[in-house]
């Protein structure tokens, strides 16, 4: 059924659509979105399908409310940040490469000491 | 990522890199979840079977909680000890084998005041917790960090008073247990409905200029330390606990060991990092869930739905330079993302040290450190490492002490008032006036400075130095000080020459 789902994910790409996605910060890591846990995001349309890689960009950009550093470091998530993708371990899913599909469950927890 | 049972290697089964469709390694049938270690992926259902298998493991294989034995959870409502919490809690429901049979409670320490936080914030974040607490049924003690400030003096000395008599509450529990050894044998009447105790508002400014006095983050976070061990030490003790369970995770034991290292307690390593730590005699604390990874606890805390309070701290949104301790942490997670054996190796080290001081059999604790209460390492002899740093400090800027004394604090006499009550009681009417009253002069406290540090081990020492002044200390801490050095004032003057220490120079 993945592979469907992909195949189906690159004929919509040519049509351009958007993505709807569930984000869960907790651990601490919420602090750096004004301390709200849940957030339910549109991704727009892009030409290419998304990972999860331009994913971060786009939380830097547009959902962090301050010390970008404190989530992101790089291209990828500071390290003790982990993440869940549809609630699977997403070193599972190929990470930063993954692609997300529409309605997927992105999880980012802070295990570090102050969040 | 850390040390796990032997069925759990036996599974090994080299496959190829990641892909979504990837099976469990223990089932061999669901889809893997979760990434333990490199190879090993484990299912929802697989994990969750391993995660709850290793902590009743660890307890078994250290059998150090006895049955019917009441242990003080210490909850700080981090994903660490809260996941410890919701492991008592299954330990103790399951009716199958290896079912838990000591009795649990739970105390959570509030330091917002020390923290600064808000008279709301830390309502609601008691609020928040006091509903995972009486969810779990277990009797609960919360306790704001202000009453660390009238604790007694019997917190730092060897036992504790006559009256509190844990020896026999703890009888009383084991007699219970036997009695009925029918499960849970938690009433309900048990239960502990407080709320946050009032707190005053003067004690909360006292508790602020305590740790404000610390002048690094290294030091405040230090201190901070201690005083939460004291009073959970304290409640343990007047509430018939035996045993204190902490719930630090391995990654934080790996964290803690180089910490421990940089701050200079070498010596007290094994003790702040072991299973089990024995330097408060009558209350043991334990660590069981120094077998877990962090990541592990997060990835089973969100997956089976174990509530977490997320409370800031001193670390939070610091830099990563801020402290010690927050370098180490930072330090330590980055390597682990590109090195994954990093915290279980450093964990293993930490397995093969020794506690150098088990429970002691001296009568007198002058040979523990006032503060951490580990055995004191500066008794060495002349050519240690540490006598040297002692020389090269006492060449290079005697003046050390004295420059940072001229603080603009002189109101401290009227400050520390409140909580002088115990002072002016027998224990010795001068030993926080001599320190408080000396605000004007400055030659009268550098000995009480100097004295102080005689007390304490070298990495206290260092976190004394950095406080601008030590009148700001808890009157229990200044209190047995005066009490030690009397002690030891007087020893010298029958014994003579025998107790020449150097550390009298003034
Ligand atoms: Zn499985
Ligand atoms: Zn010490």
């Amino acid at each position: 059924t993945l592979t469907s789902r992909l195949s189906k994910c690159h004929k919509h790409h040519t049509l351009q659509i958007e993505l709807s996605l569930f984000i869960l910060s907790s651990g601490g890591a919420e602090l750096l979105f004004d301390g709200v846990k849940k957030h339910h995001v549109t991704l727009p349309s892009q030409s290419e399908p998304w990972d999860v890689k331009q994913l971060l960009v786009w939380i830097q950009r547009n959902l962090l409310k301050e010390r970008p550093e404190l989530f992101v470091q790089g291209d990828t998530v500071r390290p003790g940040i982990l993440v869940l993708i549809n609630d699977a371990d997403w070193e599972l899913m190929g990470e930063l490469d993954y692609r997300l599909q529409d309605q997927d469950n992105v999880v980012f927890i802070s295990t570090l000491h102050g969040g | 990522m850390c040390q796990v049972d032997e069925d759990y290697h036996d599974q090994f089964e080299h496959a190829d890199p990641p892909s979504v469709s990837k099976k469990c390694v223990k089932c061999k049938e669901a889809t893997a979840a979760v990434v333990i270690r490199a190879r090993d992926v484990y299912c929802r259902g697989c994990f969750k079977e391993y995660f709850i298998h290793k902590f009743r493991a660890m307890l078994g294989k250290n059998r150090i909680i006895f049955p019917g034995e009441k242990v003080l959870l210490a909850v700080s409502g981090g994903p660490s000890s809260c996941s410890m919490l919701s492991q008592v809690q299954e330990g103790l429901s399951q009716n199958a084998h290896k079912k838990l049979r000591f009795l649990p409670g739970i105390i959570y320490i509030d330091e917002g005041g020390a923290v600064g936080q808000s008279v709301k914030d830390r309502l609601r974040m008691v609020a928040e917790l006091q509903a995972v607490f009486k969810a779990t049924g277990f009797p609960f003690h919360i306790v704001p960090l202000e009453q660390v400030l009238d604790l007694p003096s019997s917190v730092v000395m060897k036992a504790p008073s006559p009256s509190e008599q844990p020896a026999s509450a703890y009888k009383a529990a084991v007699d219970n247990f036997i009695q009925n050894d029918s499960s849970s044998c938690l009433t309900p009447q048990e239960q502990e409905e407080t709320s946050l105790p009032d707190v005053q508002e003067s004690h909360t400014q006292l508790l602020q200029q305590l740790i404000g006095s610390a002048k690094t983050l290294t030091a405040k976070e230090d201190l901070l330390n201690t005083l939460r061990q004291h009073l959970l030490v304290h409640t343990a003790r007047t509430e018939g606990y035996s045993k204190l369970m902490l719930g630090d995770n391995c990654t934080r034991v790996a964290v803690k060991l180089l910490t421990s290292i940089s701050l200079g307690r070498g010596a007290q390593l094994a003790q702040d990092t072991g299973f089990s730590d024995f330097r408060y005699d009558d209350v043991i604390f334990v660590r069981p869930m120094r077998d877990y990874s962090a990541k592990e606890i997060a990835y089973y805390n969100h997956m089976f739905k174990v509530p977490s309070v997320f409370i800031p701290n001193l670390d939070t949104k610091k830099t990563d330079k801020a402290s010690i301790q927050h370098l180490t942490e930072t330090f330590v997670t980055k390597l682990q993302t590109d090195f994954p054996s990093t915290v279980s190796t450093i964990y293993r080290t930490s397995e093969k040290l020794q506690t150098a001081c088990k429970s002691s059999s001296t009568a007198d604790h002058s040979d523990r450190c006032l503060l951490c209460m580990c055995a004191l390492d500066t008794a060495v002899e002349d050519a240690s490492a540490f006598k040297a740093t002692l020389i090269s400090e006492q060449l290079s800027g005697a003046t050390t002490t004295e420059i940072p004394r001229q603080n603009p604090t002189p109101v401290n006499t009227e400050s520390t008032a409140p909580t002088g009550q115990c002072c002016s009681s027998e224990t010795g009417e001068d030993c926080g006036r001599a320190a408080s009253g000396g605000g004007s002069c400055s030659s009268a406290k550098a000995p009480e400075t100097t004295d102080l540090k005689s007390l304490l081990c070298y990495s206290c020492q260092l976190t004394i130095k950095d406080m601008s002044s030590v009148d700001q200390l808890p009157q229990y801490i200044l209190s047995e000080a005066h009490r030690r050095l009397m002690r030891s004032q007087m020893r010298e003057v029958i014994s003579g020459f025998l107790l020449d220490d150097g550390d009298e120079a003034d």
